[in-house]
């Protein structure tokens, strides 16, 4: 089945169009990883999905329902979408336990007992269940990306979109962060990354986009597109990035 | 002649004191109540909303206090409202502190990274849960050592409302060095009366100032 359904996208920010038409579609349970240079329009293209960017032109369709771009919509949509930042962004004034269950309990108005069962079981999913208590500044990077993915999956999003969630992190943090990924992957959810890891595009993902200039400019499985690339400008990045 | 001993003017300040003490405790609660409404409205997504926020604190910010107390305690007269000198004052300061109250905590608000407004956003939430739960804890830290600060701005501007008449310390020592022909001694009482309850407040804001910084950096 379809989850997301997007056709001829197109996105401007004043005179400046970062996404010229796209088209794609991602099934349930599918690892989407895109990739592309800085500046080919994909955290646009993720954050359109996420509701925190309007966009112009096209369709963009969401487990059957058209995204209006409502802020009546917003809501509904964001409950079904997930999304984990390059930055973490979690609430530092919180610790990783109240980080995870304060929007299943303001949001979704659950029971205290039962955030805190579903907090625990989040931060257990991504190896840090000894640190509920701990606040963010107290937890290295790598840690804080695991709970904000953690804090994403409280609220059961159909899709979680991960917007360069390694790029932040020291080079010797980002495995523990991706080895989370995978086994969410492995456990059937629907993911759409965008990512620098070339080599995680290629092991974890189903299906591989390339962006190039705000469209989608190659697509399908990633270990036929790294191997044979159709075109020039694919073949040029794959080869400055591998 | 009447002779006034050190303890009739001092036992009178003390009176003029507590009024000063009183004004300025009303206007910061009224005024930071007042002032919470107009940070909403400043930092609303309704431009209206914002725009008139924002003329209203320019207004208080641009002018000085003195006038806007004249332009209250007559202008409310010629109106055909007949309005004390205590009202007047409680009032004139009240807006006065809700003007500047509600700049010190934008700033404080806008200081925040953005991420946090995008990942409250992105779990759903709505302006006000992210307000409520995100936004104002965080800005309420950053911002009690300005805001205690501030408190001190208060205390002395209600030496202003003196000139419309209210009988705070300043308007009370100025009958009173009238009276004793003692300027030097009555004013410097009165200038010891206002270190006395501002000198604490500053100390308080100092030690929360280290306090917040201290959190931010555990």
């Amino acid at each position: 089945m379809q989850l997301i359904c997007v056709d001829e996208l197109h996105k401007s920010f004043g005179d400046l169009e970062v996404l010229k038409g796209v088209s794609f579609s991602v099934k349930e349970g599918e690892v989407v990883a895109i990739i592309g240079r800085s500046g080919s329009g994909k955290s646009t293209l993720l954050r359109v999905l996420n509701g925190l960017e309007s966009f112009g032109d096209g369709i963009v369709n969401i487990d059957g329902k058209r995204v209006s771009g409502l802020k009546a919509d917003l809501i509904p949509l964001r409950l079904k979408v997930g999304m984990v930042f390059q930055q973490f962004n979690l609430f530092p004034h919180l610790t990783a336990g109240e980080n995870v269950m304060l929007a299943p309990k303001v949001v979704k108005k659950e029971s205290r007992e039962h955030v805190t069962e579903l907090a625990m079981e989040m931060l257990e999913r991504v190896g840090l269940a000894d640190k509920f208590n701990a606040y963010p500044d107290q937890l290295s990077g790598g840690q804080q990306q695991r709970v904000a993915i953690a804090r994403a999956l409280a609220m059961r999003p159909k899709v979680l979109l991960c917007d360069e969630i390694t790029s932040a992190l020291d080079p010797e943090l980002v495995d523990e962060v991706l080895e989370v990924v995978q086994r969410l992957a492995a456990d059937g959810m629907t993911l759409i990354m965008v990512t620098h890891e070339m080599r995680f595009a290629r092991e974890v993902g189903d299906t591989l986009i390339f962006m190039h200039q705000g469209k989608v400019h190659e697509m399908g499985a990633p270990e036929e597109l790294f191997t044979r690339p159709q075109t020039p400008e694919l073949a040029s990045f794959v080869k400055s990035v591998l | 002649m009447i002779q006034f001993t050190l303890w009739d003017i001092v036992s009178h300040l003390l009176i003029g004191m507590g009024w000063t003490v009183g004004l300025s405790f009303a206007a910061f609660i009224l005024g930071s109540t007042a002032g919470m409404v107009m940070l909403f409205a400043r930092i609303s997504p309704n431009p209206l909303l914002r725009q008139l926020a924002k003329i209203y604190i320019e207004f208080f910010q641009g002018t000085p206090l003195l006038m806007q107390l004249f332009l209250l305690f007559f202008g409310l007269a010629l109106m055909g409202i007949d309005i004390s000198a205590l009202a007047t004052a409680l009032i004139g300061l009240t807006l006065f502190t809700s003007a500047y109250l509600a700049e010190i905590w934008r700033g404080c608000v806008e200081s925040l990274p953005f991420g946090q407004w995008e990942a409250s956003a992105s779990l759903a939430m709505n302006r006000w849960q992210q307000m409520r739960y995100v936004i104002i804890p965080q800005a309420v830290r950053i911002s009690l050592p300005p805001t205690v600060g501030f408190s001190v701005q208060v205390v002395k501007g209600t030496a202003v409302t003196s000139i419309i008449g209210f009988m705070e310390i300043t308007k009370t020592g100025t009958m009173i060095a009238n009276a004793t022909f003692k300027p030097m001694l009555v004013y410097g009482l009165v200038a010891i009366g206002y270190f006395l309850i501002c000198f604490p407040l500053s100390a308080f804001a100092r030690r929360v100032e280290r306090r917040s910084y201290a959190t931010y950096m555990r």
